[in-house]
């Protein structure tokens, strides 16, 4: 879902700017009163990881593909902070260095699959996780919730900006941008749970070095 | 001996790259959506090239360039992730 430059006007690209650039301060922050030393090597491997997954793209339907975003899975382990701030790593280094996503379209890449992603996936898993409860069912399932909300509501906000823009009619745009990310979030939410049960499997500890 | 999970961590990130030359070629979702409502010829080329299109320049085979593409990106995401973390981190007694 990464933005190319041309896709987005001036002023939206601006307040997108703006807004990602805030609420990185603000995580910035958080990450600076709430991250230990165990977690530090951790938003490397996930950082590292993600950028990688990232690059497997699997075909969804006729001639469609998509790939992983990894906000939930940083946020899930790390919490939405430290998982912004992955994010914008490795948003940044796909823009300045692989040409994927635009420089002028950099913001808007960061609020939906930085910003937007982690807060959905926050919420999303923190409220079915209460409902379901602890254990691995639990986290399962509201690890695959959080995963498939967070790239659906990331390509409504991709749709909303691309509208304002003046790109694709909100008409046209959402419901074409919702219905194949409502595809390619299974996939997330899979990919998602299987590292998940990864780590269950293999390390545990991990799974607790969450802040907050 | 606890201190060397991370380095498994990096591993499994690189192993990852291995398979990316054998991932969908199809456009994503919203190259998809652009080229189907016809606004992909809005797209703009970025004003410079490093490694476009995760293809190391200048390998002749396309899998070892998209591999060392991964390999690259990988490496210096865990260098950005891994520092932010460790200027960021709380102070601890120690």
């Amino acid at each position: 879902m990464h933005i190319p430059d041309g896709f987005v006007s001036i002023p939206v690209a601006a307040v997108t700017y703006v807004a990602s650039g805030g609420s990185l301060a603000y995580a910035v922050r958080r990450t600076n009163e709430e991250l230990g030393d165990k977690q530090v090597p951790l938003m490397g491997v996930m950082g590292a990881f993600i950028f990688a997954a990232q690059m497997l793209n699997f075909p969804v339907a006729g001639g469609t593909s998509g790939h992983l975003i990894g906000a939930a899975l940083a946020t899930i382990l790390l919490g939405p902070w430290a998982g912004m701030l992955i994010m914008a790593s490795v948003l940044v280094v796909q823009a300045l260095i692989f040409q994927d996503g635009g420089l002028i379209a950099l913001g808007a890449n960061v609020f939906n699959m930085g910003v937007v992603a982690c807060l959905v996936s926050h919420y999303a898993f923190t409220w079915f996780k209460r409902l379901l409860g602890e254990g691995p069912q639990g986290t399962g399932i509201s690890g695959f919730v959080a995963a498939w909300a967070s790239v659906v509501t990331a390509a409504i906000a991709c749709s909303l900006e691309l509208a304002i823009s003046g790109t694709s009619a909100l008409a046209v745009a959402l419901p074409a941008m919702t219905l194949v990310h409502i595809l390619i979030g299974i996939g997330e939410g899979l990919i998602t749970v299987a590292v998940l049960a990864f780590l269950t499997a293999t390390r545990r500890d991990l799974l607790e070095l969450r802040p907050g | 001996m606890k201190q060397k999970w991370w380095i498994a961590g990096l591993l499994i990130a690189l192993a990852v790259t291995l398979i990316s030359p054998w991932a969908s070629a199809w456009p994503d979702g919203l190259e998809r959506v652009a080229e189907d409502k016809g606004f992909i010829e809005k797209a703009q080329e970025a004003p410079y090239q490093l490694i476009p299109d995760y293809v190391f320049p200048g390998v002749s085979n396309e899998a070892v360039a998209t591999i060392l593409a991964g390999i690259v990106g990988t490496l210096v995401v865990f260098g950005l992730a891994y520092g932010l973390g460790a200027l960021l981190k709380r102070r601890e007694a120690t």
